[in-house]
């Protein structure tokens, strides 16, 4: 008997290390960067693009990447959006338990699996076949390429949640398929719509990968959608890589940013989910 | 006549606000069957389950009061949950197998206990499964999965569970109301077999079941102990005009 | 009249937009394979696979080096991840009071959006110091500190969210009338974790160790800052190795300057493109199967 709990005592304790270790991590990841970050933060990084000589260590600071950033992410996410929102309106009010629904539900999902590298490779090929340059153009191509499997996903789980009877309801007062769409499942799947979008949002901002190929990198703010454009995580990734300390230290300042951004993105889903709850019925 | 086996007294139970339990004080006699009756959410199930501390297993219930088994109160601070529960079977209303073999889930209960000796569970698995009226059904297919066997099996095969680790009381939650009659009858006849070695309490809330099987009464309404006495007693003579009521069918 | 056509039209649209989900899969595939041709056709799958001489400039591709850098690097944190993982779920899923597993549940999500540049800025900031000045001189290696060890533990934090969730979520799918059976029965806690809800729950969580595997194997950024980059199959977890993905992002720029270099890191991505979708496959028939079962 005794065996038993001393048993049980020592998974119990190897478990509250485990989910500490998982915490403290979390934990880590922030601090470290926040610590080294905030130091080199300055007024001056979020409101200059690089001066001449930034990358030897003088004046300028990241908000070419800022905007970039910011760009890209709201393009992105707004073409994923109209790309998400039909597929996902149409596996629940149209094809529901197809075979078809659900082939494509597997697609997504392998979609969702695929690291945004080949994204970008595939957006490279795309590029060189029509002789286009890196731009902010295809660099919206392919974050939304990127981002648009997490974010019908993301709907789709929404919409799957919506009671029958709503739609019941809405179809037996003569609405068509589209409508009953339009008007009911979309107004009720609002809250997680928005959190699908917020979610997208920030990996779009975050992700380098993708943008390394595609994007390109330029000191100055876009003008156009065929300038190229500077991105945050290439900014990280770019200043880090050089031998020069002061530029290593705005490396360490344009992550607090990143890391920043993205958890406020996170905190203003979680609120906004809980915000709208209260439209939505059960 | 009745010795009392099980003493409850001032037993109160709460979920968060609700109040399922309304100051029970009853005693549970000895080697007899007990039946707790009454309509359906009055709080029978819950009181079964306090007798063996299941109860403990919801989010935000509060338990006041006693329950003395042999003289020991079970809400005691120092008490050992498992041994509690190890002197109290539980067959629940819906068959509910382990998922593993029809061996293993006999075995379960002893192994968890320290049981190791093949030899003995072997033996003790065949008395139960004896005891249960499953073995002549099972005894060539003791290593398929318990999922196999149908409703009426796994109820048996679930008595067998619980015969195993050798309780003194059997505490049965509607056990045939998901049966087909066949099986349900069966479950009876095992159930009125195996009272000598038991104290049996079960709920039901089939008063036919009650009549055929009940030597002690326990009749609940809205969490309220409303009466309680031998079987013979409360079905012909009920003091209690909500019991007669009861009784007679004039709610359920 | 209008109405109908109005949803006829819209059903056509969202319908293409349907199609095209589930063809783009293809047309990636179809488009790396086309630019991959080249070096496939004057170059065995073998020579491809098992040589480990990287020189695109001698025309030499062995890409032997940079699967077994990814698969050790990968395998590294699956084996610092697994452990951890399966008992915080535990600890989550079943003995973890509401409170704290409402405040922890949320805070491993964030863990998730954390982008890969941060958990590779945050390796070279804490894990590389810390191999290169306290682990390896502890057992007696001297490294930079950028290696195949850096890159495991940084990969391991990064899936521990995705296996976590994945495999919580299983858990409380178990039904609570088998675990009420098992206390009933007199056991403890742990023993009916152990013998009844893991038994259940298990393939549930091999279906999030494979997400988490090919998470991690997919995962380019992080473990390009932190694995050092050198093109040699690594012998030791102090050495530095080079991953596939890293490969391909590392030198996209020189791709057209040299012959077969594009041809050869796009058929890079198209073996990561058919790894991936056969590991997001395979976890999804296990999970699917799961599914079926608690029906």
């Amino acid at each position: 008997m005794n065996k038993r709990k001393l048993e049980e005592a020592f998974f119990k304790g190897l478990m509250l290390l485990s989910t500490s270790i998982v915490v403290g991590s979390l934990l880590a990841v922030f601090a470290v960067v926040i610590l080294n970050g905030a130091p080199a933060l300055s007024l001056s990084m979020l409101t200059q693009t690089p001066k001449g000589g930034y990358y030897l260590g003088k004046e300028g600071g990241i908000l070419n990447a800022i905007i970039g950033s910011v760009y890209l992410a709201i393009g992105a996410t707004a073409l994923a959006f109209l790309l998400s929102l039909p597929i996902a309106l149409y596996l629940n009010e149209y094809a529901r338990k197809s075979r078809f629904a659900s082939l494509t539900r597997l697609s997504l999902d392998v979609l969702w699996g695929i690291p945004s590298i080949v994204y970008g490779a595939f957006a490279f090929i795309i590029m060189l076949y029509l002789g286009a340059r890196a731009s902010l153009l295809w660099g919206i191509i392919t974050v939304s390429l990127f981002v648009f499997p997490i974010m019908t996903r993301a709907i789709d789980e929404v919409m799957k949640m919506s009671p029958f009877k709503l739609r019941e309801a809405s179809y037996a007062l003569g609405s068509t398929r589209l409508e009953t769409a339009l008007k009911v499942v979309t107004r009720q799947a609002l809250p997680g719509m928005l959190t699908a979008v917020l979610l997208a949002f920030g990996r779009g901002i975050g992700d380098a990968a993708s943008v390394l190929l595609t994007a390109g990198y330029t000191d100055s703010v876009p003008h156009s959608l065929f300038d190229p454009v500077a991105t945050l995580p290439l900014a990280v990734f770019f200043q880090l890589g050089t031998p020069i300390p002061e530029v290593q230290q705005r490396a360490y300042a344009s992550g607090v940013i990143l890391l920043v951004l993205v958890l406020l993105l996170s905190i203003a889903s979680r609120l906004s989910t809980r915000k709208f709850m209260k439209y939505v019925i059960k | 006549m009745f010795k009392p086996h099980i003493s409850i007294q001032g037993l109160n139970v709460f979920y968060g606000e609700r109040h399922v339990l309304k100051d029970i004080t009853v005693d549970i006699p000895e080697r007899r069957i007990t039946a707790i009756i009454g309509p359906s959410g009055c709080g029978k199930t819950t009181l079964l389950k306090s007798l063996n501390r299941l109860t403990d297993l919801i989010d935000g219930v509060k338990v006041s009061g006693k329950v003395l088994v042999d003289g020991v109160n079970i809400f005691d601070n120092g008490i050992d949950v498992t041994e509690i529960r190890k002197k109290m079977g539980l067959i629940a209303q819906m068959p509910n197998p382990l998922p593993m073999s029809i061996y293993d889930n006999t075995a379960y209960g002893p192994r968890i206990h320290g049981m190791i000796d093949e030899k003995e569970l072997d033996q003790l698995v065949e008395n139960c499964l004896r005891g249960a009226g499953l073995w002549d059904e099972v005894k060539e297919r003791l290593k398929e999965p318990a999922s196999k066997l149908s409703l009426g099996q796994q109820q048996r095969l679930c008595l067998a569970r619980a015969l195993a680790v050798k309780p003194e009381y059997l505490l049965c939650d509607e056990p045939t109301s998901a049966l087909d009659p066949i099986s349900a009858q069966y479950i009876e006849t095992q159930l009125l077999t195996i009272k000598k070695s038991y104290t049996i309490v079960f709920v039901t809330h089939v008063l036919r079941q009650a009549r055929r099987l009940a030597d002690y009464v326990i009749f609940l309404y809205l969490g309220e102990l409303i009466e309680h006495g031998p079987a013979e007693t409360v079905f012909t003579q009920p003091s209690n005009p909500r019991t007669r009521a009861y009784i007679e069918g004039v709610f359920g | 009249m209008d109405r109908r056509l109005e949803d006829i039209f819209a059903s056509k649209l969202m319908l293409l937009a349907t199609i095209f989900s589930s063809l783009i899969l293809f047309i990636m595939a179809f488009a790396l394979f086309q630019r991959s041709n080249p070096i496939l056709r004057t170059r065995s799958l073998s020579e491809l696979f098992l040589t480990s001489s990287w020189r695109p400039m001698m025309g030499e591709f062995g890409f032997h080096p940079f699967i077994i850098g990814t698969l050790s690097v990968t395998c590294l944190s699956m084996i610092l991840a697994i452990p951890i993982c399966l008992l915080s779920t535990i600890y989550l899923a079943e003995y973890a009071p509401s409170k704290v597993r409402g405040t922890i549940k949320p805070l491993i999500d964030l863990l998730a959006g954390i982008p890969s540049v941060i958990y590779g800025l945050w390796g070279v900031l804490l894990v590389i110091p810390l191999i290169r000045y306290y682990i390896a001189p502890f057992v007696g290696a001297t490294t930079t500190g950028y290696s195949v060890l850096a890159g495991g533990i940084v990969l391991a934090i990064m899936v521990f969210p995705i296996i976590i969730s994945v495999s919580e979520e299983v858990f409380t799918t178990v039904p609570f009338e088998v675990r009420e059976a098992s206390f009933a029965l007199g056991a403890t806690k742990w023993q009916t974790v152990k013998h009844v809800v893991m038994r259940q729950a298990l393939p549930g969580f091999i279906a999030a160790t494979i997400l988490g595997f090919s998470r991690a194997f997919g995962e380019t950024m992080a473990v390009l800052m932190v694995i050092g980059n050198v093109a040699k199959a690594p012998s030791s977890l102090f050495d530095p190795a080079y991953s596939l993905p890293a490969l391909i992002a590392n030198n996209y720029g020189e791709m057209m300057s040299i012959p077969l270099y594009d041809s050869a890191l796009l058929f890079a991505a198209l073996i990561l493109l058919l790894l991936m979708a056969f590991f997001s496959i395979l976890a999804r028939i296990v999970l699917l199967r799961i599914e079926r079962r608690s029906v």
